[in-house]
């Protein structure tokens, strides 16, 4: 401190100068840690940047020449193709709403037993079966000589065989038998995270079981329950094996999908499959982000009564 | 104020009331009666059923056996919410989602009480525990004591029969927990309702309570006032939880008109016979360390220091018998590590008990 420095700031700036770069970047977050993202990092530019933007860029390039947008407008003036969106939506939503309104008052239900991890591991089981074992299986179970038409038909509800597959019914069980593992997993840790003195607290307060959901497990629950349908539904839009194998692939349930697939494969047209795909992708983007739009409007903050 | 406990329900009883946890008894078999406006402590270590039991009343806990009863009604099938008692939980849990209004307002909403009513209401509870500054915050805003408070209020301001307290103040810091001891009191009183209140501390419940039950093992082992278990615990376990740290195992030598002459630690001490004892029969002596004083008389118990702390007015320390029993003691001027001393017990503070079997 022998001499006052005349500029305050500038001195300030001159210390900051004077330190090494690797604490100057440390400071921001940036150290020999960080490197270790970059495996990642360029895998996901390497398996999904690239592409999507390989995609992109193809999807403006029809394979007739022409205006850029020509594939796009070709899309959404073909009704054979256009339909494909509602054909999928009318698949997917109701799956994972289904799927959602399943896997909730299960979840609450896990949540108190004590062999929570049988049950958990039954119920998950169909994931590791896979889509096609399972479509295999609906094929022969739902079919017109199936054990379901022929227990309906014993018991006298039906009087001949309900047509279940290689249509709507045949696609929306499948998905259901597929995606409800990994909606319930989802909700059960949502469901589990609520600290069980809250409804004990509303219990003793008054609350009926069913206020006790709707008052205050329901509101808490609420932001995580957006996110499990924002991806189940991601998961049921992109149905394709099931689709084909228990539905009509050509009719009711062409979705959305399959015209990808035969615009790559059956007509070998790259450019409209990009731009089928880029608009598959708007479809689910939009949707998800409609959701997170509302899910922004609720309480999200901790769910444990108290400050911990 | 106008929020006042629920009256003329009558005394709530527990009948032989037990709870198991598969083989394990967390109530063995509770018989008590609480009077309408009593304020009374469960009082015990951890794991001595005293939160079972009040569970049990809460009805968040089945019985596994007796009953309980409100007045001449029997609650103990009765679900929680049909029961209409209040209670504070050691967590606080507050809904998490719901402003401080909310959450006072709670019960009243689920009761049906509505509008302008239910605003006076839970604008009274939130003045008797003056938070009415904070009332549009979430609990998660607000400091530990501060959602102490509005549990506290949401339990009221139904104007519950019986308000329950597991452990309300475990979480807080020690100075506002003695705030917070004169505040539930006060509340008590103002509202005029029957509490239930437990904790592990004993100043709490001293402070606090017009009766303590002092449980240990899923069993009751003294009910009485303050002053009762204070000057006069009926067990040896008692008397250790009431502060009498000092438990020294030893032979009766002589009783004689309520006093007994028991040889502990390699000499003879006096007290008052708390159990009955017999001469030639082992007994245990317990005293406080406040009445074990060093170098007040030259009879008393020879022990070498360990340890010497002062503390405000008084020095306190351990000592080693010369048979090995450490023991706890106060001297009123400061003693040296490894000095010898003579600790003389009080005998009108000495407590003589019936010692284990050999």
């Amino acid at each position: 401190m022998s001499s006052v420095p005349l500029d305050g700031v500038a001195a300030a700036a001159g210390i900051e100068e004077a330190l090494p770069l690797r604490i100057k970047l440390a400071a921001r977050g940036l150290d020999g840690t960080t490197l270790l993202v970059l495996p990642a990092f360029l895998a996901i530019v390497a398996l999904f940047v690239y592409p999507f933007l390989y995609g992109l860029w193809l999807s403006f390039q029809p394979k007739d020449g022409g205006a850029a947008l020509s594939n796009y407008v070709r899309f959404f003036s073909d009704p054979f193709l256009y339909e494909t969106i509602g054909t999928t939506l009318r698949i997917a939503l109701p799956v994972t709403i289904v799927n959602l309104l399943l896997a909730v008052p299960i979840a609450m239900r896990v949540r108190l037993m004590r062999r929570q991890r049988i049950l958990t591991t039954i119920l998950v089981l169909p994931v590791t079966l896979g889509t096609v074992l399972v479509a295999e299986g609906l094929l022969n179970y739902l079919g017109p000589q199936g054990w379901f038409n022929r227990s309906l038909m014993w018991l006298g509800v039906i009087a001949g065989p309900v047509k279940l597959t290689n249509n709507y019914w045949g696609v929306v069980a499948s998905l259901l038998i597929t995606g409800f593992p990994f909606t319930f997993l989802l909700t059960l840790s949502y469901v589990t995270g609520i600290d069980p003195a809250l409804e004990q607290a509303g219990a003793v307060h008054g609350a009926s079981a069913r206020s006790r959901f709707f008052r205050i497990v329901l509101p808490l629950i609420l932001p995580g329950l957006a996110i499990t349908f924002c991806l189940s539904f991601v998961q049921a839009f992109a149905v394709f094996p099931s689709a084909v194998l228990l539905g009509a692939p050509a009719g009711p349930t062409r979705v959305i999908s399959i015209a990808a697939y035969q615009a790559a494969f059956e007509e070998y047209d790259y450019s409209l499959a990009s731009a089928i795909a880029m608009i598959m992708g708007l479809v689910q983007f939009a949707l998800v982000a409609a959701v997170l739009a509302g899910r922004r409007l609720l309480y999200r903050g901790p769910v444990a009564g108290t400050k911990g | 104020m106008t929020i006042a406990a629920r009256h003329g329900v009558g005394a709530l009883e527990l009948r032989g009331v037990r709870r198991e946890f598969g083989s394990l008894a967390a109530l063995a078999g509770i018989d008590l009666r609480i009077e309408e406006g009593e304020f009374i402590a469960l009082l015990g270590p951890s794991g001595c059923g005293k939160s079972t039991a009040l569970n049990c009343i809460a009805g968040l806990l089945p019985l596994s056996g007796g009953s309980i009863w409100l007045g001449d009604r029997r609650i103990d099938r009765l679900k929680p919410e049909e029961r209409g008692f209040g209670m504070v939980f050691q967590s606080y849990a507050l809904f998490p989602h719901m402003n401080v209004r909310k959450n006072v307002g709670f019960g009243l909403s689920m009761k049906g009480v509505k509008g302008a009513e239910a605003a006076r209401r839970v604008d009274e509870g939130l003045a008797l525990v003056r938070l009415q500054s904070q009332a549009s915050k979430l609990p998660g805003q607000l400091s530990g004591g501060q959602q102490q408070r509005v549990a506290i209020a949401r339990a009221v301001v139904i104007e519950p029969a019986i308000v329950l307290m597991d452990e309300p103040l475990s979480n807080l810091d020690a100075k506002l927990r003695m705030e917070m001891r004169v505040e539930i009191r006060r509340i008590h009183d103002t509202i005029g309702s029957t509490t239930i209140y437990v904790t592990h501390d004993q100043d709490e419940a001293l402070s606090m309570a017009d009766r303590i039950v002092v449980m240990r093992d899923g069993m009751i082992r003294q009910v009485g006032t303050p002053e009762d278990l204070y000057e006069r615990p009926l067990h040896a376990d008692v008397a250790d939880f009431m502060g009498f740290r000092n438990r020294m195992p030893g032979q009766v030598r002589a009783v004689a008109n309520g006093r007994a002459e028991v040889a502990v630690c390699g000499t003879t001490v006096q007290g008052l016979v708390r159990e009955p004892v017999q001469a030639g029969a082992s007994a245990v002596v317990s005293i406080r360390p406040e009445d074990l004083v060093a170098g007040a008389s030259a009879s008393g118990i020879p022990a070498r220091v360990t340890a010497i702390e002062y503390r405000g007015r008084a020095f306190f320390g351990t000592a080693l018998a010369e048979d090995g029993t450490e023991l706890f003691f106060r001297a009123d001027r400061t003693v040296a590590k490894d000095e010898a001393v003579v600790l003389a017990p009080l005998p009108d503070r000495t407590l003589v008990f019936a010692g284990a079997p050999a």
